[in-house]
């Protein structure tokens, strides 16, 4: 079986791969089919009632915000990301200084960083961050967003031929504008894919805002479906926040994919 | 005293080199280079592969950092560490063997972003200047292409007008027809020519022995890290008066015709 498998061609041994996780994910699905005990299993987790109950707040307002709070430290993140790449790629203090922030950042839970900006933060410096402890806590989560981008976009950057740097600098660019114009926007480009993975890592993430408490307005997905779940007393909530998840996680999974095949030189 | 930004007006040679040495680690690959280049001449530099003709290139406009010695360029001492190092290769076009245009940009886009960063042309001016230097190329069809969409010749020619778009004192080429298939070859070489003679001061390393005789005023050989002998084109291409030389040029020129005994001697230590 392994001399077979092992004797394939690449795509052959991927196609079999493929092929034995739906077997496993079919055998599964049917167990679940003889065991379950259904009425109790569409009251607990499908009950339209509920359902109807948290329609339409879970989408103008849970799924908005865990979008806002999405999109909003993605594009934070990212500035920071690009700025922390550029400094450790240049090195001196500026990028020792980068190295430890994004070592710190990357090394503690996310759930901590995002607790801390949340309430330390604020405290300890006597600051006000517009949104109170949920803008707080974006923050936090921004901070992470950069930590982890920035070593997605250095190594984009490292990519970039050493030509390129020549021929600019060659023309008289110096190495700010050598960065600027000429080496980020194809290291940016190289990155394309694993930045949209980091979205939807960050998406996901967004829950852990739950921490930073929240009104009514301000609700994420998790924490709107959490709070539903316990005055309900049913899981319905919780499906209906995973089944939002994959609507936006499933296409751009799909998208990352993709790019990956469209970016690829080899191809 | 050393000059730190580039003279423009001056008529002394643009480029002078002493004692220039050049290390990677333990490996001497420059040992001691002497070289002047006047106004408007022509000099192609040729040898063997890991002679140390493209680190030779490299140090003039300082890409790589001498280790010892002077280079003079435009009346610079570029290895003095607080010289307008940006200011004088403004005024110094370098073309790569494997062109380097920016991908991100369109051929136009590649002549105008120095222009508009570097030198603060206006839009306008940056844009006619291009527009002139790629007419001039032979590319006038084909300013709105990303450079993928372009052959290796005219990728290259698009690199030429990169260069000269910066309106050049001096131009510096490493093999720029190396990559290049047989056929495409001339076109970048009628383009050189045309440069050279407009009395453009050129330094060229090439392994085109026809382009060094017919364009270039002298011819260098450099093998193992020195310059074994140099003169006039015609003479050292004609008639080199080195053995290293002869050997060399027998085999570029017939690389059909190699004969043991005389590779033996291609190694001096
Ligand atoms: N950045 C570098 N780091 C280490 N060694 C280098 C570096 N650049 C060049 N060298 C070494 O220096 C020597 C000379 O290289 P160089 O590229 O100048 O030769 P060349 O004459 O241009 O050869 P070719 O005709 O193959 O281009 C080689 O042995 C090479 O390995
Ligand atoms: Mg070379």
């Amino acid at each position: 079986m392994v001399a077979l498998l092992s004797s394939l061609k690449p795509t052959a041994r991927q196609r079999v791969g493929r092929l034995s996780s739906y077997l496993v994910g079919i055998i599964f699905i049917v167990l679940v089919i003889v065991v379950a005990d259904w009425p109790t299993i569409a009251k607990q987790f499908a009950n339209p009632e509920v359902a109807a109950k948290m329609w339409p707040g879970i989408v103008t307002i849970a799924l908005r915000n865990t979008l806002l709070y999405t999109i909003a430290s993605f594009i934070l993140g990212s500035l920071l990301g690009i700025l922390l790449a550029v400094l450790k790629v240049a090195g001196g203090p500026l990028g020792w200084f980068a190295i430890g922030f994004i070592e710190l950042f990357r090394g503690i839970p996310a759930l901590l960083t995002i607790f801390a900006f949340a309430f330390v933060v604020p405290i300890a410096f006597n600051v006000q961050v517009p949104g109170g402890a949920v803008g707080a806590g974006i923050l936090g989560l921004t901070v992470v967003t950069g930590a982890y981008t920035a070593e997605i976009i250095r190594s984009g950057i490292e990519a970039v031929s050493p030509g390129q740097r020549e021929a600019a600098r060659s023309l008289g660019m110096t190495s700010g504008q050598t960065m600027f114009w000429i080496i980020l926007p194809q290291g940016l480009r190289i990155v394309i894919p694993p930045m949209t993975n980091e979205f939807v890592m960050l998406l996901k993430d967004s829950s852990l805002l739950f921490i930073a408490g929240a009104t009514v307005q301000s609700k994420e997905l998790t924490t709107f479906a959490r709070d539903s779940l316990s005055q309900t007393a049913n899981a319905t909530p919780l499906m209906m926040a995973a089944l939002l998840y994959l609507l936006v996680t499933l296409p751009l999974t799909w998208l990352v994919g993709r790019l990956e095949k469209r970016l690829d030189p080899k191809r | 005293m050393s000059t730190l930004t580039p003279d423009l007006e001056s008529s002394a040679p643009p480029v002078v080199i002493t004692g220039l040495h050049k290390s990677f680690g333990d490996n001497e690959v420059l040992k001691g280079i002497d070289l002047t280049v006047e106004q408007g001449e022509v000099v192609c530099v040729i040898g063997p592969s890991g002679s140390g003709k493209s680190t030779l290139l490299r140090c003039v406009n300082l890409l790589e950092k001498p280790t010892a010695g002077s280079v003079r360029l435009l009346g610079a001492e570029m290895t003095d560490p607080d010289v307008e190092l940006n200011q004088v290769r403004t005024h110094v076009g370098m073309v790569f063997q494997s062109f380097n245009l920016f991908p991100n940009m369109t051929a136009l886009g590649n002549c105008m972003i120095a222009q508009r960063q570097v030198l603060k042309r206006s839009k306008a001016e940056a844009l006619e200047i291009a527009t002139r230097n790629l007419e001039l190329v032979g590319l006038s069809d084909r300013m709105d292409y990303n450079p993928a969409k372009l052959s290796g010749g005219q990728q290259q020619r698009v690199a030429i007008a990169r260069a000269l778009s910066m309106d050049p004192k001096v131009m510096l080429f490493d093999e720029p027809t190396a990559a290049l298939d047989p056929e495409l070859v001339g076109d970048v070489l009628a383009v050189m020519r045309d440069l050279a003679e407009a009395g453009m001061t050129m330094m060229v390393v090439t392994h085109e022995m026809s382009f060094a005789r017919d364009v270039s005023d002298r011819t260098i050989f450099m093998d193992g890290g020195v310059i074994v002998e140099e003169g006039p084109s015609i003479d050292l291409i004609s008639a080199p008066q080195e053995k290293r030389t002869q050997v060399f040029l027998k085999r570029v020129l017939d690389p059909t015709h190699i004969e043991d005994s005389e590779l033996g001697e291609t190694e001096p230590d």
